[in-house]
């Protein structure tokens, strides 16, 4: 489904991603670790389009198309997504016109009628009650005002409604209390099916706990320096990721 | 004379002043006659304001004077699809259709309840209420635009509710501009909402998109009196060759509450506001709500007046500016509070978004206090559109197009939602999203 290739990434000069490879395939869940600076953000970014990051090399081939190509509206069309990892406050946007809006442009790109207001709203109703999400914060602006669980609990209630091919999830357990985290979980882990995947960036392995991944890897000075199974992620729990200094900054002084 | 702007039309006028129009006024009541000598004089002394007086500094009208404008307007024609531009979807409301400034007779007196009296300006000035109200409040001698209406406007709208009245549907009112040659004119109005009335008024204002320019120097004044409640709504929608001065005095008693819209949208080249609110008793509520969007050269300028003179008084105004293209917006926020004016509580925003490089905006809150136990606010702020928030939008698979509409209605909702009439604001963020053009050049944050 993606398949990325010695991916290169800078913003503003600064080299952040220096040859990134990854495949995953429907049905998988992976998880991206590693420490503050490794170049996790950069990557959800890059994948999603974010504007100020340059990719010097490599490739990103999203079910076969080239997905650096695309601009971010046509990458969420096709069926990427990410949740943010501060998800933007839009005051004057209501939460359901902005739902409805995505919603009918992606229906409109694949070629399916906008939905009718009843359907829409029954939609809703059902994805809703999957995050636990309260029925007042959905006629609110755009997550004005929302607490930090609350703003998370409504990417994953867009991710429901979208239904995306590939989801990344951007450090969306961070400053979560365990409610939260659990309820989190438990939409993504009811979403999964054997047509999606997911990509879940996080620093700890305690979201791990409940969105169990098929494939942990280890993202360390822009480079995927370890992969393994979700007994990879216990290991960095146990051990931290100061190891990963020792073994790895020698090579890159070295260069 | 430098505060003056040099212009064959300044010559023009005052000639009119003595020749054809001196004979028409001949049959005005004696106050109304000794008005217009004293704002003869006035305009004979103030003449067409340059950038030099302070409250033009940021808008020059000499370009908009040099056309050879014709004073006489009588073979006008108004053409079907500028009154289609102003219909309000879904809107039932009453009607009212003037063209250059002229009521026309459209059956308006059969459709409208017994207690809301219409007429026009030059066959009103034996009523009542014409002869109490009219030119009472306007200080001749500082404005320039109002002084020369006063001296030589011919016809426009008289409108009194009478007292306790409600009026059941918004009555909406379009005046409508078209002419084949360039054109000067200066409509009159006055409404009166007697003690205890309720009114919504929607004034539209549209224009035949010919190549005739049309300068339309109009003022209007309303009064609210006590424990009165008006609504008025003002939607600027007109062609290019239209330049707009529209200056509305309003004067509050007791009690009432008067709530201002004004929307000034694309294309009339020059709009300028000037809305003055006096405050001439105590507990009035005044709201003032704005939204100005310019696009392609449009020069939008409004400038509000909030009088406080006496105590208890409330107001509270927004307003909110997008500049596009190689628009110029002006806002002149001015809120004096006299020495009166105790425990006034008066709050002031204007908020800007600068949508392309070549686009400007002059804002200017402008707080004169005198009085010392008052709660008084302002402030205003000029930015671009967040690239994290288009972004967003974007990474759910919007477009960049319809994102930064949404953000653009976003900014203005505010005030949007502060309208009262579904349909007006339905129609109002239609508008939005028509003139927030695609593919343009925006500002990068």
């Amino acid at each position: 489904m993606l398949s990325i290739k010695n991916l290169h990434a800078e913003i503003e000069e600064k080299k952040i991603l220096k040859g990134i490879s990854l495949d995953i395939k429907p049905g998988e869940v992976h998880a991206i670790m590693g420490p503050n600076g490794s170049g996790k953000s950069t990557l959800s970014s890059v994948l999603a389009g974010r504007e100020n990051y340059t990719v010097t090399e490599g490739e990103v081939l999203f079910e076969g198309k080239d997905l650096l190509d695309m601009a971010p509206e046509v990458r969420a069309r096709e069926g990427l997504f990410l949740a943010f990892q501060y998800p933007v406050e839009i005051p004057g946007v209501s939460n359901i016109n902005f739902l409805r809006t995505a919603l009918n442009e992606i229906r409109e790109y694949r070629g399916l009628p906008a939905l009718e207001a009843k359907e829409f709203l029954k939609l809703t109703k059902d994805r809703q009650k999957l995050v636990e999400f309260d029925t007042k914060l959905i006629n609110r602006s755009l997550n004005e005002g929302f607490s930090g669980g609350e703003k998370k609990r409504n990417e994953i209630l867009q991710l429901a409604m979208l239904e995306p091919k590939l989801s990344i999830l951007d450090e969306t357990d961070s400053g979560l209390d365990i409610d939260a985290l659990r309820i989190v979980s438990n939409g993504v882990n009811k979403l999964r099916n054997e047509h999606n995947a997911f990509v879940i960036i996080t620093h700890y392995q305690r979201l791990l706990e409940y969105i169990v991944p098929d494939y942990v890897h280890v993202l360390y000075n822009g480079r995927i320096v370890k992969s393994g199974t979700k007994e990879l992620a216990l290991e960095l729990e146990e051990k931290g990721y100061d190891w990963l200094k020792e073994s790895y900054s020698e090579t890159e002084s070295v260069k | 004379m430098a505060k003056q702007v040099s212009t064959p039309l300044y010559q023009q006028l005052l000639d009119r002043f003595d020749g054809g129009l001196a004979i028409a006024q001949q049959a005005e009541p004696a106050f109304l006659k000794n008005a217009r000598l004293q704002a003869q004089d006035s305009f004979r002394n103030l003449g067409f304001p340059s950038t030099r007086v302070e409250d033009w500094k940021y808008t020059n009208i000499a370009p908009f004077l040099k056309n050879n404008y014709s004073l006489d307007h009588e073979h006008a024609v108004l053409h079907e699809n500028t009154l289609d531009a102003a219909i309000i979807e879904g809107l039932d409301c009453y009607k009212l259709v003037l063209l250059n400034g002229k009521l026309m007779a459209t059956g308006y007196k059969e459709q409208l309840p017994s207690f809301i009296k219409i007429r026009p300006m030059a066959e009103a000035k034996e009523e009542a209420g014409f002869q109490k109200y009219f030119g009472k409040q306007i200080e001749l001698e500082k404005y320039h635009l109002a002084a020369l209406n006063t001296a030589s406007f011919s016809d426009g709208f008289f409108i009194e509710v009478n007292a306790n009245a409600n009026l059941d549907k918004p009555l909406h009112i379009v005046h409508t501009f078209s002419a084949d040659k360039d054109l000067f004119v200066q409509p009159r109005h006055l409404i009166i909402a007697h003690r205890g009335a309720s009114l919504d008024v929607i004034e539209s204002v549209v224009s035949d998109n010919n190549a005739a320019k049309m300068f339309v120097n109009s003022l209007s004044e309303v009064v609210v009196e006590e424990n009165a409640n008006v609504n008025h709504y003002v939607l600027q929608t007109a062609q290019e060759g239209l330049r707009l001065i529209s200056h509305t005095e309003v004067s509050q008693k007791r009690d009432s509450v008067y709530s201002n819209y004004t929307f000034s949208l694309p294309s009339a080249e020059l709009l300028r506001n000037n809305l003055h609110i006096n405050l001439d008793s105590e507990h009035t509520e005044s709201h003032l709500y704005g939204l100005y969007l310019g696009a392609d050269h449009q020069l939008v300028d409004n400038h509000t007046f909030m009088n406080h003179r006496l105590a208890h008084c409330e107001s509270n105004e927004i307003y909110k500016g997008v500049l596009l293209e190689n628009a110029t917006g002006v806002f002149n926020g001015k809120v004096y509070v006299h020495q009166d004016a105790q425990k006034t509580n008066a709050f002031q925003q204007n908020n800007n978004l600068l949508l392309s490089t070549k686009a400007t905006i002059n804002s200017k809150p402008q707080l004169e206090i005198f009085a010392d136990d008052v709660k008084c606010s302002h402030g205003s702020t000029i930015g671009q559109l967040s690239q994290e928030a288009l972004f967003y939008l974007q990474s759910r698979g919007i477009s960049e197009d319809s994102a930064r509409a949404l953000l653009v209605t976003a900014f203005a909702f505010d005030v949007t939602e502060k309208i009262k009439i579904p349909e007006l604001e339905v129609y109002i963020n239609k508008l939005i999203n028509h003139h927030i053009p695609a593919n343009q050049e925006m500002i990068k944050i």
